[in-house]
Order: C-alpha cells, then sequence, then structure tokens
C-alpha cells in the first residue's frame, strides 16, 4: 500500500519535471531563434562598406525595394486620404464642425496612417518580394556558390537590402501622408465646400512638426527595420525548396503585419500616450 | 565622366526628390513650422478689439455671408492691451466704407471664429494700411463669459430668497428641541 503511493507520487513529479522541461525547451528554442537573427543581424550591419560598389548596391536595392513600391503607396494614399475627407465631412457636418476636417485628416494620417498602412502595403510589397528573392537565391544555391568564390552573401546580398528597405520606408510613408492631406483636401474642400481657409488653417494651428510629424518619421523608421529585418532573415533561413520558400513568404507578410500592429500600440503609448 | 544615365537611378533620384518635397510640404503646409507664403493679391487693413476669442491667423473675413478676405497676423497692442487684427482684403472689394463695422462672430455654436464687416455710410474708402479704431468693432462673444454672466444673474435673483430661508431654520430647531423635551 505504501510502496504504491510512493510510486504514484513519484510519477507526478516526473511529469511535472517534464513539463517543465517541455517549457524550457521551447524558451530555449525561442531564445535561441531570437539570438540567431540578432547575430545574423550584427554581422549585416557590422559589415563595412566598400564603396562605389556598395553605393551602387543599394541604389539598385533602393529601385526595386522603393520605386516600384511607389505606385501603390501613392494611389492607395489618394484614396485613403479621399475616403478620410468624406468620412470626416459627414461626422463633421452633423455638429456643425465641418471645418475641423483638416485637422482630422491631417493628425489621423501624420500619427498613424501614413506609417502604419505604409508600413503593411510595404510589407506586402517589398517584403515578401525579398523573402522570394533571397529563398530562391538559397534554393537555386547561388548563396554558397557566393561563398564559395569567398564572397560573404550577408554584405553582398543582405545588407543592401536592409538599408534600403530601412531608408525606403521612411520616404514612402512621407509621400503618403502628403499625397492623401491633398485626396482629403480634393473632397473636403474642391467637392464638399468646406473653407480652404479654415481647412489650412486649423490644421496649422493642431499639427505640431515635432510632436506629430517627426514622431510618424520616427514610427515608419522602426517600421521599416523591422519589416525589412523580418523579410531577409526569412529569406536567409527558409528551407530551400518550393513549399519552404512560399511557407517563408507567408510568414515574412504575417509576422511583419503583426510586429508593425503591436509596436504600433507601444510606439503610441510612449509618444503620445505620456506613458 | 560617367555618362550612361540608367533608369534605375534617375528613378531613384526622383523618388528621394519626392520624399523630401513631401516633407516640406507637411513642415510647412501641414504643420505651418514657418508662415506660408501669403499671395499678395489684395490690401492690408488692421482693426483694434478688446478680445479675439477663438479667432486664428487665415481665419476668414466676410461681408454679408461672402469671403473677401483673410486673417494675416494676431497681436498684442502692448500700450492699451487690446489685440490688433491685421486682415487681408481681396483686391476685388476696394470700395468698403471706411466707417464700416467690424464683428467677431461665430460659425454656429461650436464652429470657428470669423470676422464680418457690416458696411458704413462714408464716401472714404478703406486702402491700404486704414486701421478702423475700437469703437468701430465688436469683440468676440465668449462662451463662457458668458455663462459666467448668466450663472451669476441667477445666483443674485436666487439670493434674496435665501437669506429670508436662513434666519427661519435656527427658529425651528430650538422648538424641535423644546418638542423633545
Amino acid at each position: 500500500m505504501n510502496a504504491e503511493k510512493t510510486l504514484r507520487l513519484g510519477q507526478t513529479v516526473l511529469s511535472c519535471v517534464r513539463a517543465l522541461a517541455a517549457i524550457g525547451r521551447s524558451t530555449l528554442r525561442f531564445l535561441n531563434e531570437f539570438g540567431q537573427t540578432g547575430v545574423f543581424m550584427w554581422h549585416v550591419l557590422v559589415g563595412r562598406p566598400q564603396w562605389p560598389g556598395s553605393l551602387q548596391r543599394w541604389v539598385q536595392q533602393m529601385y526595386s525595394v522603393g520605386v516600384l513600391s511607389l505606385i501603390i503607396i501613392v494611389l492607395s494614399s489618394l484614396f485613403i486620404g479621399m475616403v478620410l475627407g468624406l468620412q470626416g465631412y459627414t461626422i463633421l457636418s452633423k455638429f456643425g464642425a465641418d471645418q475641423a476636417l483638416g485637422q482630422l485628416i491631417a493628425l489621423s494620417l501624420v500619427r498613424e496612417l501614413g506609417p502604419v498602412i505604409g508600413a503593411l502595403l510595404f510589407a506586402g510589397r517589398a517584403g515578401s518580394a525579398l523573402t522570394a528573392e533571397i529563398g530562391l537565391m538559397k534554393a537555386t544555391e547561388q548563396l554558397s556558390s557566393l561563398e564559395m568564390m569567398g564572397i560573404d552573401p550577408l554584405k553582398r546580398i543582405v545588407a543592401p537590402r536592409f538599408w534600403a528597405g530601412l531608408c525606403s520606408l521612411p520616404m514612402l510613408s512621407l509621400i503618403f501622408n502628403a499625397v492623401a492631406i491633398y485626396g482629403g483636401f480634393m473632397v473636403g474642400v474642391r467637392w464638399l465646400g468646406v473653407d480652404e481657409g479654415a481647412f489650412w488653417g486649423n490644421m496649422q494651428s493642431m499639427v505640431d512638426f515635432h510632436s506629430d510629424v517627426v514622431n510618424g518619421i520616427i514610427k515608419s523608421v522602426v517600421f521599416g527595420a523591422v519589416v525589412t529585418w523580418i523579410s531577409v532573415f526569412q529569406g536567409i533561413s527558409s528551407i530551400p525548396t518550393a513549399e519552404g520558400i512560399g511557407r517563408a513568404t507567408t510568414k515574412t507578410v504575417v509576422y511583419s503585419s503583426l510586429a508593425v500592429l503591436i509596436l504600433d500600440f507601444f510606439l503610441t503609448a510612449v509618444m503620445f500616450g505620456e506613458l | 565622366m560617367r555618362s550612361n544615365l540608367s533608369i534605375v537611378e534617375i528613378s531613384v533620384g526622383a523618388f528621394m526628390v519626392a520624399a523630401l518635397l513631401a516633407l516640406g510640404m507637411l513642415a510647412l503646409k501641414v504643420s505651418g513650422l514657418q508662415s506660408t507664403f501669403q499671395e499678395d493679391r489684395g490690401f492690408h487693413i488692421s482693426t483694434e478689439f478688446t478680445n479675439v476669442g477663438g479667432l486664428k491667423i487665415r481665419s476668414k473675413v466676410s461681408m454679408a455671408g461672402v469671403i473677401i478676405g483673410r486673417v494675416t497676423r494676431i497681436s498684442l497692442d502692448p500700450s492699451t492691451f487690446n489685440a490688433k487684427v491685421d486682415m487681408l482684403i481681396d483686391d476685388r472689394f476696394r470700395e468698403i466704407p471706411d466707417d464700416s463695422r467690424v464683428s467677431i462672430l461665430t460659425a454656429g455654436l461650436l464652429g470657428d471664429n470669423y470676422v464680418n464687416l457690416n458696411a458704413g455710410f462714408s464716401d472714404q474708402f478703406l486702402k491700404e494700411g486704414s486701421a478702423l479704431p475700437l469703437e468701430n468693432t465688436d469683440s468676440a462673444m465668449v462662451l463662457e463669459q458668458l455663462i459666467e454672466k448668466f450663472l451669476g444673474q441667477k445666483a443674485m435673483e436666487a439670493k434674496p430668497s435665501s437669506t429670508h430661508s436662513e434666519p427661519e431654520q435656527p427658529k425651528q430647531e430650538p422648538s424641535h428641541e423644546k418638542h423633545k423635551s
């Protein structure tokens, strides 16, 4: 009787220890992956650029990451601005406050919509392309042949793409903001007849350059770093098969959208929430 | 010197310029970092008010509901402590009598303040640099002051009745105690 009790107690303790070990294992795996991405980024960032070549590769990537994303950014921002103008006007005119349309459009764009929607579109357009490109390079063993030739693929392939993504997202979201504000202006002032002076005047009195515009730019720099980081890492660490590349591309879009939305909350809390 | 202008380099350059232009637009036109350029197709007049309320730069100046100009500057006169409002009036409205009455009105209950001109009867017209004196202006109606005044009046009306009722209460209390004893 006594022995049976001891046996049962021992089994319970053992299963508890097993559960603990499982938690520990998954934590270690997560930390290991996180550390790997950190070491990877360190190698990417630390590499000293060789002047003419690096600049040329950076310009090439600015073209494929930034310029080619321009059309989707401009088109969607124009329509987002127009929708904001339309929705804002119908709600504000109910309270007889349609003069406040300018500040509504400008503040919501500069603080939130510009950086966030810009980053989401960027993840879909440029991030997925980066992952697929690097993944395909890995699958066709271009990366290992570079390594065989004594060229570091992190420096040659990943670094210019990362810097190009980091630089182009803030620029894209600046263009996004400007175009969207003009879209809202077109709908609100030219079409719905809000007073033009009140539109710009209220906007200028409410929007502060440092606390609104500069904080929006900081947000989009952070988003640009996170989105390109996720996409190049997913490309490098993808399984080199057709299926693996597809999965890595999906992961890029999902992870970077989630990261952008979650980080946005914390950045907003720090910047505007007086945390 | 390299002369092969690649489409990649040109488009990246255009992208950079577009981003800089957008930043400039956000800085100047949206956040009003500096006073924006003013098209000088009109003449400036200035007026004095005892209170401008919520009037802002670029608020509209209207006459009979038609917009005829913009407010360009609001400053405080250091000697009289009155507000000085400079306005730019469109050139088409050259013939406004110089004894016109200027008032600050509110669009709707919660709307923006704007300047309204009521035409006078003088033969002299307003011109560049003319100043309308304080006697010719009605200041902004500040809602808080109105409420305060209204509540003050209510309190004054309520006071006589309350002074009547106050002496009665002490009288009642002793009588209450007498009942108990």
